[in-house]
């Protein structure tokens, strides 16, 4: 039983139902029709412990387990598309956990968060993969056997076969055992593996095997999406990636505390990140300014870079655009987002400089419009927080609000509400930098108050009332942010993925045949020669392999003309062997 | 970036309005086609039925000469043994398809018109004019509609399938020039009303659903593998579609060839027109085959970009997700294929059900689900 699957896969012109009746009898079929039959009636054994295991490894890794497992591995990934997944976004995942809190929770208690780290989803594929190894390996085994051993016996009754032929050589011709020879040669011409055998009633029959590369390809394939597997544990173990922003004429050297985000591999350590620096010099942004429909779109980004490789390395220049990554030692960097950073300077109530220099603010739509938060925990006597807007092309309507109409710097303009009070820094809980929390601030500017918002453009001041300090806006500087990468797995994952796929191809398209030949002499002595052909798995060009496998041998031979010839044997020849190519099943 | 030419755009905008049109009326020519071929069989049905209680020969003869024209396209090889297996005796009918159940229908009730053939091949046994004009408005549609895409991406100089609008023409133009190469080797013009129907809705989808301007390629997608990455996705969307109008068509045979068996009615009469469900599954297993290699390569060209685009070659992003899933549906329908108690039926399942993903990739993930591919291009 164990090599159930091994049978059902190789099985001759699959689907396997129906060999029995039109199959070869003889023994060449490897795939016997009574082995194959015992898989439908199982019943647990009464075998002990051993025995049980052993039947479970035959089920497991059995083709309709396989097929089970496929398709609920198909079924299981869906989850991952309909519920925010922590390692795409955890922020998301925490908002709706707060907006769902009960169905959240459950949710989170079957992982449907981290579905493909998941316990199920895991589950799902390791016995998929066991079963996978369960199956190829014993065909592997089984396979290079095959490989060493000669094509099968000659069966007794060719017109048994699914296609079959038959020519009749006039008496000049060559003998039996000439004519097997030769057909043995153009057999091998057409890419069988060949051996010659002598019948025991004098006459000889080749056999004849082609296309043992299409279970190779089946079974690499097979192999390399392990290889996919083990190379992306290998990434998953030596990768790390992280986030950065750069304003323009910042640098960034690769240390662990340079980043903004990182997300190291399980195998991660500090002294693995490759040392090297680099400076944002400059940034470019192209829009569209032709297109009436899209007017505004962007068109091209170009980060101007200089990398530094290593700590003493020569600093060259490096243009860095969305698609194009540069790497450096393995390390690839890459350009995902980009945007304004107003600078600002903020000086307290006491008139000290409680803040200056450029703040990110973060794009939130096509037109750059940008959310800007300020924290000035060192203002006295009170902090000072700012949230608002950048606009890089401002336009205020008739209702007094203020938008971006370009993502080009043709009106920036600042609009900030303001705040003082305890921003709650000062416990050193982490705070994300983008939100300001305003629990525990009064209010200074806003539209709704007396005081209004505060509206700045480049160059201009605004004093904050109550004599709280100041806030100027001194200029826009752009900047990128960038991923940075490692992921020495991802070679391993790419080759196997292309061996992979050339291995589908020949496995797929490959076809793997049987042919027999049988030189006999005929009742009025001239030579007779009988040929059969099989298909091994999934077939259908048997039939143009009988007509051109014809065609050769009557060019070779001096051929008795069918319609001339009064043999009455082809009139027995079996349903099957005419019909069409198509396998054959019970209905 | 050199400057969209908006007039070879809206040439373009009106081409594709004309080919959908011209699709339509095609599809109706199909669908008459099939209505009045059910006709014509039936009359030929109650002819041949005549002519047979006249005389057994006739049903005889009006066979062999069907299969002599077959066996001239099979090729002269065989013939000998193949003819003489033929006018041996009263088994011959029987003998064309073997296995199929019941044999099909016009040979289980026991006339020899081969109105279609398990190869698929020309038989030329019953003329078909409507069904000849609707492939000659399908070639004229899909001239008219590779005009349409062509122009568009000469206008806006790049490859024409950067948002929503131009993939799904993109996509119907394949699946109509597919369809048409496959008309040429083999007869499945009983496919045509299901084609030129998918082609339909997917014109409409385009010009009414996600109409989109014309306009430069953000970005994020100025890589050389849209050429390679898409155009793939789109081909294999193609094989899929038509494997998909097969399957279905499968499982309505497999029902009518089991009532016949049963000794029912032969309903719905078109189906006459349609191969034994065995050889279509043999047909869409073969074009699924050759799909799932484009699809495979669509996923790893897929991986590449997604490296070069984000630094990560897989993450799962909901695009990913349900590529990856109409990958496992795939490679399960051949796995099926190899398992016993998966043929037939179950696999026709399969790959409906792998195609029902791909429109869903398509529709709507690319519409409602939040994601990294999301340029879907679609104004709001």
């Amino acid at each position: 039983m164990r090599a159930t699957r091994v049978e059902e896969a190789q099985s001759d012109t699959a689907p396997p139902g129906p060999t029995g009746s039109t199959g070869p009898s003889g023994p060449s079929n490897s795939a016997g029709p009574g082995k194959n039959r015992g898989r439908d009636d199982v019943a647990l054994p009464a075998l002990g412990f051993a025995g049980s295991l052993r039947f479970a490894w035959t089920q497991l890794t059995s083709m309709r387990t396989a097929l089970m497992l496929l398709l609920l591995l198909a079924v299981a990934a869906v989850p991952g598309s309909l519920f925010p997944q922590r390692p795409a976004g955890p922020e998301i995942v925490d908002q709706y956990l707060e907006e769902n809190p009960v169905q959240g929770e459950w949710l989170d208690r079957f992982q449907m968060f981290d579905v493909y780290s998941s316990v199920w989803f895991s589950a799902i594929y390791i016995l998929l993969f066991v079963s996978l190894i369960g199956c190829v390996f014993p065909r592997a085994v089984k396979h290079a056997k095959d490989l060493r051993s000669a094509p099968p016996r000659t069966p007794r009754r060719l017109s048994r076969l699914p296609e079959y032929g038959k020519v009749v050589l006039e008496p000049r011709g060559p003998s039996p055992a000439e004519a097997v020879a030769e057909a043995a040669r153009i057999l091998k011409k057409r890419g069988y593996r060949t051996q010659i055998r002598q019948e025991p009633d004098g006459g000889a029959s080749v056999g004849a095997e082609r296309g043992y590369i299409r279970e190779i390809g089946n079974l690499l394939f097979h192999f390399s999406l392990i290889g996919v597997l083990a190379f992306m544990a290998v990434g998953g173990l030596l990768s790390y990636s992280g986030q950065k922003i750069i304003v323009e004429g910042e640098g960034f050297a690769n240390t662990l505390v340079a980043y903004d985000s990182f997300t190291p591999g399980s195998a991660f350590s500090e002294d693995r990140l490759a040392p090297f620096s680099m400076t944002l010099d400059g940034f470019e942004a192209e829009f569209d300014r032709e297109s009436e429909t899209h007017y505004g779109q962007p068109l091209d980004f170009t980060a101007h870079m200089t990398v530094q490789d290593g700590t003493d390395g020569e600093p060259r220049q490096q243009e860095l655009k969305v698609n194009h990554p540069f790497d450096i030692g393995g390390t690839r960097v890459y350009l995902v987002g980009n945007g304004y950073a107003p600078e600002v300077t903020v000086r307290d109530g006491n008139g000290d400089i409680a803040f200056e220099g450029p703040v990110v603010a973060q794009v939130q739509d096509q037109l750059y419009t940008s959310l800007m938060v300020i924290k000035a925990p060192d203002a006295q006597p009170d902090q000072l927080g700012f949230v608002g807007f950048f606009l890089p092309s401002a336009y205020t309507g008739e209702d007094g609000v203020a938008v971006s109409v370009d993502p080009e710097l043709y009106n920036p303009e600042l609009n900030l509400n303001s705040y003082y009070g305890d921003l709650g820094l000062d416990s050193g809980e982490p705070q994300n930098v983008y939100v300001l929390d305003t629990d525990e601030l009064s209010e200074l500017n806003n539209r709704n108050l007396e005081a209004g918002g505060i509206t700045l453009q480049p160059g201009e001041s605004y004093d904050l009332p109550e004599g709280k300090g100041s806030i100027s806006f001194d200029g826009v500087q752009r900047y990128v942010g960038l991923d940075i990468h490692y992921d020495p797995g991802k070679w391993g994952v790419g080759f196997f993925s292309v061996l992979a796929l050339v291995s589908l191809v020949v496995s797929l398209f490959v076809r793997r045949r049987r042919a027999w030949v049988r030189g006999a002499a005929g009742p009025d002595g001239s030579t007779m020669v009988e040929y059969g052909l099989l298909a091994r798995g999934e077939d259908f060009g048997l039939r143009e392999e009988n007509v051109s496998l014809r065609r050769q041998f009557e060019k070779s031979w001096p051929v008795v003309a069918p319609e001339a010839e009064n043999s009455p044997t082809p009139a027995s020849t079996p349903a099957s062997s005419t019909a069409s190519t198509t396998p054959n099943r019970p209905e | 970036m050199p400057s969209i030419n908006l007039q070879l755009a809206s040439y373009s905008d009106l081409f594709m309005l004309i080919a959908a049109l011209v699709y339509a009326v095609a599809f109706i020519v199909f669908a008459i086609d099939l209505s009045t071929s059910s006709r014509t069989i039936r009359t030929l049905e109650a002819e041949l039925a005549a002519e047979e209680a006249a005389g057994a020969e006739t049903g005889a003869e009006t066979r062999s000469e069907a299969e002599a024209r077959r066996e001239q396209l099979v090729g002269a090889g065989v013939v000998g043994s193949e003819k003489k297996a033929g006018q041996g005796t009263t088994a011959a009918p029987g003998s064309r398809r073997k296995g199929a159940g019941g044999a099909d229908g016009d040979q289980a009730a026991g006339h020899g018109v081969d109105l279609v053939d398990d190869d698929m091949a020309y038989l030329g046994t019953t003329r078909r004019p409507a069904a000849n004009v609707a492939v000659a408005l399908t070639v004229i549609g899909m001239l008219l509609h590779a005009f349409a895409v062509i122009a568009r991406g000469v206008a806006a100089h790049r490859v024409p399938w950067g948002n929503m609008y131009e993939f799904c023409t993109t996509g119907a133009l394949l699946v109509a020039a597919v369809y048409l190469l496959f008309l040429i080797r083999k007869d499945i013009r009983f496919l045509g009303t299901f084609v030129t129907g998918l082609v339909v809705v997917m014109m409409a989808a385009a010009t009414m659903g996600f109409p989109t301007p014309i306009a430069h390629l953000q970005p994020a997608l100025q890589s050389p593998w849209i050429v390679i990455h898409v155009s793939i996705a789109v081909l294999a969307s193609a094989l899929f579609t038509l494997t998909f109008a097969m399957g279905v068509l499968q499982l309505i045979q497999h029902r009518r060839e089991a009532r016949m068996r049963a000794g029912g009615d032969s309903r719905p009469a078109f189906m006459r027109l349609v191969p034994s469900a065995l050889s279509l599954e043999n047909w869409s297993y073969r074009i699924n085959a050759v799909g799932f290699v484009m699809w495979t390569f669509t996923l790893i060209a897929g991986a590449i970009w997604a490296e070069a685009a984000w630094g990560r070659y897989w993450g799962w992003d909901t695009k990913e997700v349900w590529t990856f899933v109409i990958w496992v549906v795939y490679a399960g329908y051949l796995h099926a294929r190899a398992t016993r108690g998966w043929t037939g039926d179950r696999a026709a399942w399969l790959s409906i059900i792998g195609f029902a993903c791909l429109v869903f990739n398509f529709t709507i993930v690319n519409t409602y689900f939040p994601g990294l591919h999301s340029y879907a291009g679609i104004p709001e």
